[in-house]
């Protein structure tokens, strides 16, 4: 039995971690103060998809992974000049919002449709991979949405590892309370697995992969398909950064006994 | 008018466990608020008929239920099905869940095969003038967000730890139990099992009143210019056992382990709190040896009460964050504070 793989990656672009983000109103809804300003990466859980995909076809041949993403082009192109230098991959590209506030079914059903319209793809091979949340929504909505809208009933969130069995079949783990994880075996493709960390540390870059791969980013950017998002029945009556900022008392001049007792009290207060 | 369905599921005794009495509480508060409103709870499970009975008099106007060796191990497709079968039983148009691992992994894909919307991490709901309000943090716990929307089905999944629980007394509770055949395509997944460490090994307990949270000064040199990994891994285990706390650990110290230097042999991702972590909610929290501004402190930003050590008085996970910062050595105030809890326990 073949066991190769078409390996679809969802994965936005989110702003880095380390930038200071402000929220503003819109006509349009919230969004982040200079947002189009601001230093992009791919989402870091979608990161770790992408990855994981990579290192699964690298050890089926025959497989085929490719990442769709939705995004201004303008930041996508930014993006991918450092992502394409990891992996292996062909981009779909979709030009519109990035938005943490972009509402979840409607990304979803775009990301879908892409998908589908994907040439020659076969969907008892298809295995969609993402982030289990993203970085700016954080919700974990979205891939459970778009793996409804392709008919896939074999879901699985917070994925640490996927191995694949004798004979075809996937045993994924996946984080579930309390530190645990629950092991899961499925028959095969298709399937939908939203990736926590995994396993895998981030790939160093290559400019040969990256060579291959912008041959076709750049016309999948160019040809991006413009994308708007209508934000329909939803409405946000406010978006703040926390305002509480605690009163701390900085304790300098006390030993480490003294200290330990005066923690030991609180806690067993 | 809107008719709420608690959708909840069974543990492996039929019981049920915290987070459903917490989302049931938050359900009652809502339906109070909807003068006019339903209130129904679908039970999936096992069996679920003990489970029905523990909230048996929490006033629900019906009690629906999918049970059976299918439904006893949460698995998408078999679970998607009890909750579609559920809320077309109950023509809900709100769908209140707790957002376990269980209930985010399924209830945004039924939403949409109902034509729904999902919001899950909801940690604030309320009800005024028949509007409903949730409230949910964005870009990784940074901002808060309120919002509304007119779409029905909503499925609401509320963070565990974010609600009171409701309290009550058990009653037999007359559960409704629901037919749901599962095609072929439902059974492709098997669960096997759950992996977990030893129980004395276990360094992530969600009940647990404390959280410890160990940075990456622990395996930094220290003031002999050596490091210390080794005791530092000993006063930590020794806390977290003898204060009965659980382990957040900064991305950094997490990720060390991935450039191969010295590390904390017991952390895992699983540990990390942060960006790319958790968010875990516990009434206090002590951080030993953090540095770093936000992002890095949202990790504890659901901790209420917040105490630090650290060398740095101007330390950005403390300064305007914790409520007392301690500026020492916490490799000395460990070794005494697990001296006073050893001598207390």
């Amino acid at each position: 039995m073949s066991n190769e793989y078409q390996i679809v990656v969802c994965g936005s672009i989110v702003p880095d971690p380390l930038q200071t983000l402000e929220p503003v109103s819109g006509p349009d809804g919230p969004s982040l103060r200079n947002e189009m300003m601001l230093p992009a990466v791919l989402d870091p859980w979608a990161s770790h998809a992408l990855y994981e995909a990579a290192h699964l076809a690298k050890n089926t041949p025959g497989s085929k992974v490719w990442l769709v993403s939705l995004g201004p082009k303008a930041k996508l192109q930014q993006v991918m000049m450092t992502v394409a230098q990891k992996v292996p991959f062909e981009l779909i590209a979709l030009d519109g919002p990035a938005s943490g506030f972009a509402e979840a079914a409607e990304v979803a059903t775009v990301l879908a449709e892409a998908i589908a319209a994907i040439p020659g793809l076969d969907r008892s091979k298809l295995l969609l991979f993402g982030g289990w949340e993203s970085a700016s929504r954080g919700a974990g909505v979205t891939m459970q949405m778009v793996a409804e809208r392709l008919g896939i009933l074999d879901q699985f969130q917070g994925v640490d590892e996927l191995k694949v069995l004798p004979g075809g079949a996937l045993e994924i783990l996946e984080r579930v309370e309390g530190g645990k994880q629950q092991v899961s075996r499925c028959a095969g493709p298709p399937a939908l697995l939203g990736w926590a960390t995994g396993n895998l540390p981030e790939p160093r870059n290559n400019p040969q992969v990256g060579m291959a791969n912008m041959r076709t980013v750049m016309p999948a950017l160019q040809k991006a398909k413009p994308v708007k998002l209508a934000a329909a029945g939803v409405s946000f009556a406010s978006v703040a950064l926390p305002k509480q900022l605690r009163e701390t008392r900085i304790v300098k001049d006390k030993s480490p006994d003294e200290i330990a007792r005066e923690i030991f009290e609180w806690i067993k207060r | 008018m809107e008719t709420i369905l608690l959708l909840i599921n069974t543990e492996a005794d039929g019981s049920l466990a915290k987070p459903a009495f917490e989302a049931l509480g938050a359900a009652k508060a809502l339906r109070a608020g909807l003068p006019e409103a339903k209130l129904a709870v679908g039970l999936v499970g096992q069996t679920v008929q003990s489970g029905a009975d523990q909230i048996g008099a929490c006033g629900a106007d019906a009690f629906l239920g999918v049970a059976g060796a299918d439904f006893a191990s949460p698995r998408y497709a078999s679970d998607a099905a009890a909750a579609e079968a559920l809320v077309k039983a109950a023509q809900a148009t709100l769908i209140i869940a707790p957002a376990t691992a269980r209930w985010n992994r399924v209830l945004p894909g039924v939403a949409q095969r109902l034509g729904g919307r999902a919001d899950t991490h909801v940690t604030g709901l309320s009800a005024a003038s028949g509007a409903i309000t949730i409230n949910r943090w964005y870009y990784r716990q940074r901002m808060e967000a309120s919002l509304q929307r007119t779409h029905r089905p909503w499925f609401i999944l509320l963070d565990p730890g974010s609600q009171s629980a409701w309290q009550g007394a058990a009653a037999t509770a007359s559960v409704q139990i629901l037919p749901v055949t599962l095609s072929e395509a439902c059974q492709r997944t098997t669960v096997v099992g759950v992996r977990e460490l030893a129980a004395d090994a276990q360094t992530i307990r969600p009940d647990a009143d404390l959280l410890l949270v160990a940075g990456a000064g622990w395996t930094k040199k220290q003031a002999d210019g050596q490091t210390h990994v080794k005791e530092a891994e000993e006063l930590i285990l020794g806390c977290l056992k003898l204060a009965r706390a659980s382990l957040g650990s900064s991305k950094s110290l997490v990720d060390l382990g991935g450039e191969g230097q010295a590390v904390l042999s017991f952390l895992t991702h699983l540990n990390q709190i942060g960006q790319t972590g958790s968010t875990p909610r516990h009434p206090k929290g002590l951080a030993t040896c953090c540095h770093g501004e936000e992002p890095h402190t949202v990790g504890w930003r659901f901790i209420n009460e917040r105490r630090a050590i650290s060398l740095d008085p101007n330390c950005g996970w403390a300064r305007g964050k914790a409520d007392v910062l301690y500026v020492a050595d916490a490799f000395a105030v460990l070794a005494r504070l697990n001296q006073l809890l050893a001598a207390a326990s």
